[in-house]
C-alpha cells in the first residue's frame, strides 16, 4: 500500500493508442502501477477503461505504444503465456466443468503434479470460503458464489498482476458492499497487484489505493482517493466523482479571492488563486463543506463579507445518516448542502421555503480548470 | 445459500405464461399423433397381417367368427426378417453406411461451421446462404448429377486420366463409395447448421478465459470449444444418420449391386414384390432401431445437464 516504494513498478503503460477502424478508444496512455498497489480504471462506458486492462491481458494489441509487465515488453506475448490473469465481467466460468477444475484449469496448463495441484486449488477455494463447493457446477451457484470462483480460478495462478472487469458489476447492492471489503481483504493477503476496471466511483474509491479517471480514451487524473475527491484536476473530474457545485466568477489573485455574480459575496480561498487577474474561472464546493442554518430575522445586520450566500429551501432529501439540501439562489440557480444528523430529533427545524444562510471555510472552495 | 434462493424465485415463470406453454406443448404433440403416431399404428398393423391378393394386399386384421371379433395377428413377417440373413445384413449395412458417412459428414462440417461462427458478423449470412444454395435444386438431380460425374467416361476420370495420374478409368460409381460420398454430399447442411447454431452462441469470453488461464489455442479447442459444442454435434449426427440408414434415392442412384441398404430393400418389398407386411415390418424394426440411440443420447444429456 503506501509502504510501496514509488521506484517498484510492476506495469508500466509508455504511449498505448488503441485505434478501432478511426475511432480512438485508447488515446496515448502513460501510467506506471507499482507492485502490490490496489489500482482502478474508472471512467463511464467508452472511456476506453476495457480497451486498456484487455491490452494488458492481451486480448488487444494496442495500436501503437508499449505495455512492459515486471520489465518485459508485452508486445509479442500471447495472452496465454503472460504473468497475467484476468477476472472477467461476465465471470466466464467453463459451464461443463466443476468448480474444482475450473480452479484445476490454470494449473494444469503449467503442468502443476497432480497432489500440489490439488492442495493448491482446495487453498483457493478455501480463501474464498467455497471450500465445500468444489464438485459443484457453475449453474448451481449463485452469483456471489460464480463471482467467488472465478476470483479464485485467476488468484490459484499466483499471477504477478490481476485484472478485474467490473468485478461487482453482476451482483446486487448488498452483496456488492460485503464483497468490496472482502475483495480488498483478499489483496491484502495475497500481495498481487489488482487492476479493476469499474464505472462505480464508490467502488473505485473504497477499493483502490490509486485510481485513475478516464475520459474519451484519455487519463484526466491520477491519484489517491482522497487526492481526486478533494483536488479534481479539473470540472469533469469534480462532477464525475460525488456532487460538486461549481461557481463562475472572475478571478482575483491579489486577495485570493474569486468574485461570482452568482453570489452576494467573493469566494476567498486559503490557496493561491492561480489565474490571471479577471480572468474566467470555475470554483467547486463538495455539499458537505457548506454549513446551512436558518436565516436570522433581522435582515443580514452582520452578513459575512465572504463565503457565504443566502437562498430559499427548494427540496430535502433526508438520508437517515445525513439530509441533502437543495437552495434556490436569487438567480434561481441550485446549490447542494449536505448536514450530518449529528443529533436525534422528531422535529426538523428546516423545512420547505425557509430562508437559509450557507457559509463555508477558506480551505472548502477547489479551483476547476475546463 | 440466501442469494441462491434469491436467484431461483427471480427464475420462477410468471403464472400468465402458464396457458401459453400449454398451447406451446399441444401444438406439436397434436402433430406428432396425426402425422406420425397414427399412421405408425397402421404400419405395426400391416407388419402383423399377412399378405394377400386383394386391394390393399394385405389380409384382414380383425376378422368376424360366429358373430365375435378375433384377432388375426402374425410374427410370421417379422420371424421371416429375423431368420433371412440377407434383410439383416441390409439392416447393419444400412447402420454402417450411416455411421461411416455421419462421421465423415461431422469432420467435413465440424470446420465449415467453425469457420462460419468465426467469420466477421456480416460475412456470417452468406455464407450460410451458400450451405444451404443447393437446397435450391432438385434432391434428385443433385444426386444424379453425381452419377454422371463418377462414371466411367466422367469428368472426374476425364481429368484424371488427361492429368496423367491413372491411365485406366476408377471405378467409382455403383460402388459403396459413391453411396458415401452422396450421403456425405447430401447432407452436409443438416450438420453444418446445428453445429453452427451452437459454435456461434458460444461465450467468447470462455475461450478468452481458457488463454488467459495458460491454455494454447489448441488446448482451448478440446477442452472448451469442442465439448460446449456437443449438443451441436449429436443434433447433426442424429439430424444426418437417421435419414441415411433409411436413404433410397442415393444407393438406387449411385450404388451397386451389392451396395445393401434397408431402403433399397423395402422399396423392393413394397412395390416389386407387393409385400407390405414384410416392408412395414422392416419399417418397424428400423424405426425400433433408430430411437434406441436416441434415448440414450437424451438420456445422457439430461444426467449431464442435472451435473
Amino acid at each position: 500500500m503506501a509502504a510501496a516504494d514509488s521506484t517498484d513498478t510492476l506495469v508500466s503503460i509508455q504511449g498505448v493508442t488503441k485505434d478501432f477502424g478511426g475511432t480512438l478508444a485508447v488515446d496515448g496512455i502513460d501510467l506506471e502501477i507499482r507492485r502490490g498497489e490496489y489500482f482502478s480504471l474508472l471512467g463511464g462506458s467508452g472511456c476506453g477503461k476495457t480497451t486498456l486492462l484487455r491490452m494488458l491481458g492481451g486480448f488487444e494489441t494496442p495500436t501503437s505504444g508499449r505495455i512492459m509487465i515486471d520489465g518485459q515488453d508485452m508486445a509479442d506475448v500471447p495472452a496465454y503465456r503472460r504473468p497475467v490473469n484476468m477476472m472477467f465481467q461476465s465471470y466466464a466460468l467453463f459451464p461443463h466443468m466443476s468448480v474444482a477444475q475450473n480452479v484445476a484449469f490454470g494449473l494444469e496448463q503449467e503442468n502443476v503434479v497432480k497432489s500440489e495441484r490439488d492442495d493448491r486449488v482446495a487453498e483457493a477455494l478455501e480463501m474464498v470460503q467455497l471450500g465445500e463447493y468444489g464438485r459443484r457446477k457453475p449453474h448451481q451457484l449463485s452469483g456471489g458464489q460464480r463471482q467467488r470462483v472465478a476470483l479464485a480460478r485467476a488468484l490459484v495462478k499466483r499471477p504477478k498482476l490481476l485484472l478485474l472487469d467490473e468485478p461487482l458489476a453482476a451482483l446486487d447492492k448488498k452483496l456488492r458492499e460485503k464483497t468490496q471489503f472482502e475483495l480488498a481483504n483478499i489483496q491484502v493477503k495475497v500481495g498481487i497487484t489488482f487492476i479493476m476496471v469499474t464505472h462505480d466511483q464508490e467502488e473505485a474509491m473504497t477499493l483502490s489505493d490509486r485510481l485513475a479517471v478516464m475520459n474519451a480514451g484519455r487519463i484526466v487524473q491520477v491519484g489517491t482517493p482522497g487526492d481526486i475527491y478533494e483536488f479534481p484536476a479539473n470540472r469533469m473530474v469534480g462532477e464525475f466523482i460525488g456532487t460538486i457545485n461549481v461557481f463562475e466568477g472572475k478571478a482575483d489573485p491579489e486577495n485570493s479571492a474569486v468574485h461570482c455574480p452568482a453570489l452576494p459575496c467573493p469566494i476567498v480561498m486559503e490557496d493561491r488563486v492561480a489565474a490571471e487577474s479577471g480572468s474566467q474561472i470555475a470554483i467547486g464546493i463538495r455539499p458537505e463543506k457548506m454549513r446551512i442554518r436558518k436565516a436570522g430575522p433581522a435582515p443580514a445586520e452582520a452578513a459575512p463579507a465572504s463565503n457565504f450566500l443566502a437562498g430559499k429551501v427548494e427540496d430535502i432529501a433526508y438520508l437517515g445518516d445525513l439530509s441533502i439540501f437543495h437552495v434556490r439562489l436569487a438567480d434561481g440557480r441550485i446549490v447542494q448542502v449536505s448536514r450530518t444528523n449529528i443529533t436525534r430529533r422528531r422535529d426538523e427545524p428546516l423545512t420547505w421555503e425557509d430562508a437559509v444562510e450557507v457559509e463555508w471555510d477558506p480551505q472548502a472552495p477547489v479551483v476547476l480548470h475546463q | 445459500m440466501t442469494d441462491a434462493a434469491a436467484d431461483r424465485v427471480a427464475d420462477s415463470p410468471a403464472l400468465s405464461t402458464s396457458r401459453g406453454r400449454l398451447i406451446g406443448i399441444l401444438i406439436p404433440t397434436a402433430w406428432l399423433l396425426l402425422f406420425f403416431a397414427i399412421p405408425f399404428l397402421f404400419v405395426i398393423k400391416i407388419s402383423l397381417s399377412e399378405a394377400a391378393y386383394s386391394v390393399p394386399p394385405v389380409s384382414d386384421f380383425l376378422i368376424w367368427q360366429d358373430g365375435w371379433p378375433v384377432l388375426q395377428a402374425t410374427w410370421a413377417n417379422f420371424a421371416l426378417i429375423l431368420d433371412d440373413p440377407l434383410y439383416l445384413q441390409a439392416l447393419l449395412g444400412s447402420l454402417r453406411i450411416a455411421a461411416i458417412s455421419t462421421l465423415l459428414t461431422l469432420l467435413i462440417g465440424y470446420p465449415m461451421a467453425y469457420a462460419i461462427a468465426r467469420a466477421e458478423p456480416g460475412m456470417r449470412t452468406p455464407l450460410l446462404l451458400l450451405v444451404i444454395l443447393p437446397f435450391w435444386t432438385s434432391f434428385l438431380i443433385r444426386v444424379y448429377a453425381w452419377s454422371t460425374l463418377l462414371q466411367d467416361q466422367g469428368m472426374i476420370n476425364s481429368a484424371l486420366m488427361w492429368l496423367g495420374v491413372i491411365d485406366d478409368p476408377m471405378r467409382m460409381l455403383n460402388t459403396e463409395f459413391a453411396v458415401q460420398l452422396g450421403i456425405v454430399y447430401s447432407y452436409l447442411p443438416f450438420m453444418i447448421l446445428p453445429l453452427y447454431a451452437t459454435l456461434e452462441r458460444l461465450d467468447g469470453s470462455l475461450l478468452e478465459a481458457a488463454a488467459d488461464l495458460g491454455a494454447r489455442p489448441a488446448t482451448t479447442f478440446w477442452r472448451v470449444t469442442l465439448p460446449l459444442s456437443l449438443p451441436g454435434m449429436a443434433a447433426g449426427c442424429l439430424l444426418v444418420f437417421i435419414p441415411a440408414a433409411g436413404e433410397f434415392v442415393i444407393p438406387e442412384l449411385l450404388g451397386g449391386p451389392d451396395t445393401l441398404m434397408i431402403g433399397k430393400i423395402m422399396w423392393q418389398e413394397f412395390f416389386n414384390n407387393r409385400d407390405w407386411p414384410v416392408a412395414s415390418a422392416l419399417a418397424t424394426i428400423l424405426l425400433l432401431l433408430l430411437i434406441v440411440p436416441i434415448l440414450l443420447l437424451d438420456r445422457t444429456q439430461s444426467r449431464a445437464e442435472q451435473g
